[in-house]
């Protein structure tokens, strides 16, 4: 565990060791096509095109302000809650356009969960938390609600820790328990996709290795997209990673092939902490 | 060294520190003010007996309470009038409280010190409180029965104390059979009659509805006649039973017990028997009706009047101006007409509250009332039923007056929640609408709370509108009873700040009533902090419930 940590101090090549992602067969899951955002006037997306695989982990990298947390809330039509945002290009989500005129945003949302940087639960209690998502979609047999919290509490790993305290509030958890709470709560109405926007940013190192060690295990079974500041975090938990700047798409290619021989400069100067 | 005093704060702080104990002052000496007047009144007071005799009059004695002192000095005495010796530096007067209006016309008179003569605490003095002209104040002599002497001399006081407590008892069930029975005979008779002029009014008053009518209007006045023969006898038992007292003047004077609420002799009475006096005083003012144009009794009727009238009210204007505000803050576009609205809001804070009266009394009850009547109770015309003031007109134009605080409130209370809070909730595939009653709406609540606070603060302590729209001197029945509906929202209603200004100002006997006001003053003060503490005990269980994100 503790080597784990180090490792952000230690040379990349090491934390890319075993990465073999590009030699399985793949399948497309997220296409964006084209894709422009304004805010205003001003252009934060400029034409993006990329691909994003079925139950891989992509990362997005970049210094702050490159667009990549706004890519990612492009995913599940976050961006619609800004009112200034207008939005040009296509997102296919299994070959369907999900900013077409006859998507049900909030059926959408249920397909792409997300997570925030900061842990955000509802001051509900534990239980209530994880059954949220259910609860809205009128489920209300309590033995279903009662299984699904439970696989999804294991899932995120905090089953061990909370089984006993189901019905305690959420506020009273610490920072990284919130984090995996709420990854608990998105994975509970078992989405596709699943968007995470810096999620380890706010916490202390243990807790990030948890998520850390969550997002390895949950790739398993979702597709995941990851915006993360910190490079070594993209090294060690993606499979792909995308390069932004100023809010263009400038590379993306398999983890271990953009940290070792990136083919652009701009990527290579970021990479080696020139800037950003 | 003064500069440096300056630079260094002190005399901010200190300043700080003034204003905040002027303030603590200014509520403390309210309180004191309020506390000390009105809560005296109910203890039961020594009687004097005053030899008193004015220059170049013939001696006198008066009976009563000592109530009020004032000290003159001679200067100014001698130039209002008095004739004052050399040797005199002041004059010393007493307002005593000598009662027996129906005797001398007056229920007090002030008394100079130098012409007392002699002054006892006899112990055989009697208090009598009566439902009819105000205190008497004398000696027992003798105990009548059906007009025949049963008891005098020493054991008339025993014998009067069981006679006492069987005509009370008498008088509580006479009570109870006017207002509980007979007034729901009236109240069914009353409806029989409106049911008849509705079916006339349709037309459809054929002989079928006739016979049912008058079957059941027989029925009703057969109950009436059991009730009037009980209440016949009743009635004469009550009335068998007499007192007879010697007055200061020596005259005797025969009192009804049916007249007499209480009896005591105060200056025989042990400091127990007097806290269970003043106890059974103060649960008979929180309790009771009132008598003698409010100024004695009870008020009961103004309690509940207003505790009532801010609960309608409450039950009104929360969910008005909770709608409101969400439907400002949540779904409107921000701009210039949001901000126009909400200019507009604030300003209805702060219109006068009597024209809000006006505009009850125009508008809800003449204009709406009005149209109600016609549309629904064409039976019970010309007699109004909404289109006059009432508990309901009341209600909604406190709440009207009031809905500003209440928007206002909640609109801050949304603005603070989190959006973090929000796109956790939509990003779960909840709908606006879901998401703002699943989670924004109860963080929400404690600041709706908030407002419903300050809204009760406000609307408990109206008198002006109220005058218009509803409160009355003396309602004869509680808008709420036994009788279907059971919630008259239509009646008139008595409320405590209204009490306090016609006690004070519009009674016939103000001297009297002057403490009355005070300890009506004392309760409608604790009313209102009883009912902002039920609310702040909601609100900061909620708050604990919906403790919101830190930061």
């Amino acid at each position: 565990m503790t080597q784990q940590i180090r490792s952000h101090s230690i040379d990349m090549s090491s934390v890319l060791q075993g990465k073999d992602a590009a030699q399985q067969p793949t399948e497309t899951c997220i296409k964006v096509e084209n894709l422009n955002l304004f805010y205003g006037e001003k252009q934060a997306l400029h034409g993006i095109n990329m691909e994003m695989q079925k139950k891989k982990v992509t990362a997005y990298i970049g210094p702050s302000g490159c667009g990549k947390s706004t890519l990612l809330r492009c995913i599940n039509r976050m961006n619609d809650l800004v009112d200034s945002a207008k939005i040009e290009g296509k997102i296919l989500l299994d070959g369907d356009n999900i900013y077409d005129k006859s998507v049900n945003v909030a059926a959408l949302r249920r397909r792409v969960g997300m997570v925030f940087q900061k842990p955000n639960p509802f001051p509900k209690s534990i239980f209530e938390n994880v059954a949220y998502g259910l609860r809205i979609q009128g489920v209300n047999d309590k033995r279903v609600l009662e299984e699904t919290v439970e696989h999804a509490l294991r899932g995120a790993a905090l089953w061990d820790e909370m089984k006993d305290r189901l019905n305690d509030n959420a506020l009273g958890m610490s920072g990284g328990q919130q984090q995996r709470l709420v990854i608990a709560r998105a994975i509970a109405i078992e989405p596709e996709v699943l968007l995470l926007d810096e999620p380890a940013s706010a916490l202390d190192p243990i807790s990030t290795l948890k998520i850390e060690e969550l997002i390895n295990e949950l790739k398993e079974k979702y597709t995941i997209v990851i915006v993360t500041h910190n490079m070594q975090q993209a090294a060690r938990v993606s499979d792909y990673t995308a390069f932004m700047y100023m809010g263009e798409l400038i590379e993306i290619g398999t983890t271990s092939e953009l940290f070792t021989n990136p083919s652009k400069k701009q990527t290579e100067d970021y990479i080696t902490g020139r800037y950003g | 060294m003064i500069r440096l005093w300056f630079k260094s704060g002190a005399p901010w702080i200190w300043l700080n520190a003034a204003a905040v104990s002027l303030s603590l002052i200014m509520v403390v000496g309210v309180l004191g003010l309020v506390i000390g007047r009105g809560v005296g009144h109910f203890w039961p007071h020594q009687v004097s007996q005053f030899s008193y005799q004015e220059l170049n009059k013939q001696p006198q004695i008066i009976i009563g309470e000592k109530v009020e002192t004032s000290i003159t000095p001679a200067a100014m005495a001698k130039s209002t009038g008095y004739v004052m010796a050399d040797n005199e530096d002041t004059l010393v007067q007493y307002l005593i409280k000598t009662g027996n209006r129906d005797v001398t016309g007056t229920d007090f008179r002030w008394i100079q010190e130098r012409n007392i003569k002699a002054h006892s605490e006899p112990a055989d003095m009697i208090v009598i409180e009566r439902r009819e002209w105000g205190n008497f104040y004398g000696q027992l002599v003798e105990v009548k029965e059906n007009g025949a002497t049963i008891a005098s001399g020493e054991q008339a006081w025993q014998v009067l104390q069981t006679k006492i407590d069987e005509t009370l008892a008498i008088f509580k069930e006479i009570t109870h059979i006017e207002k509980k029975e007979v007034g729901a005979i009236n109240y069914g008779l009353e409806r029989l009659r409106l049911k008849q002029r509705k079916l006339e009014l349709k037309n459809a008053f054929d002989d079928l509805a006739k016979q049912d009518i008058a079957t059941e209007k027989a029925a009703f006045e057969a109950e009436y006649k059991q009730y009037q023969v009980k209440l016949t006898g009743l009635y004469q038992k009550l009335r068998s039973d007499s007192l007879v007292a010697k007055t200061e003047s020596g005259s005797v004077l025969a009192i009804p017990l049916a007249k007499v609420v209480r009896v005591f002799q105060p200056n025989t009475m042990s400091l127990l028997d007097k806290i269970l006096h003043y106890a059974n005083k103060v649960v008979e003012f929180l309790t009771d009706d009132p008598r003698e144009a409010n100024t004695e009794g009870g008020i009961f009727p103004a309690i509940f009047g207003t505790v009532m009238m801010v609960m309608m009210m409450s039950v009104i204007v929360t969910p008005f101006g909770v709608i409101a505000a969400v439907y400002l803050r949540e779904y409107a576009k921000q701009g210039f007409t949001t901000r126009l609205i909400r200019i507009a809001v604030n300003n209805l804070a702060g219109v006068p509250s009597v024209v809000y009266g006006v505009f009850g009394l125009g508008f809800f009850v003449y204009i709406l009332g009005g149209n109600i009547d016609q549309l629904f109770f064409p039976e019970s015309s010309p007699a109004p039923v909404f289109g006059t003031p009432g508990l309901l007109w009341a209600s909604i134009t406190l709440a009207l007056l009031t809905l500003p605080v209440v928007i206002v409130s909640t609109e801050e209370g949304l603005a603070r929640i989190p959006s973090s809070i929000r796109e956790g909730s939509l990003a779960l595939g909840a709908t606006k609408l879901e998401t703002l009653w699943l989670t924004v709406l109860p963080m929400a609540s404690p600041a709706m709370m908030t407002g419903l606070i300050l809204a009760v603060a406000r609307a408990a302590g109206e008198v002006a509108p109220l005058m218009l729209v509803g409160v009355v001197k003396l309602a004869p029945t509680l808008p709420l009873d036994g009788n279907f509906p059971f919630l008259h929202l239509d009646r008139k209603f008595m409320h405590l700040g209204f009490h306090i200004y016609d006690v004070g100002f519009q009674s016939p006997n103000v001297e009297a009533a002057r403490p009355l006001v005070y300890a009506t003053a004392l309760l409608l003060v604790l009313v209102i902090i009883g009912l902002n503490l039920a609310a702040i005990v909601i609100r900061n269980n909620l708050r604990e419930k919906y403790r919101a994100l830190e930061g």
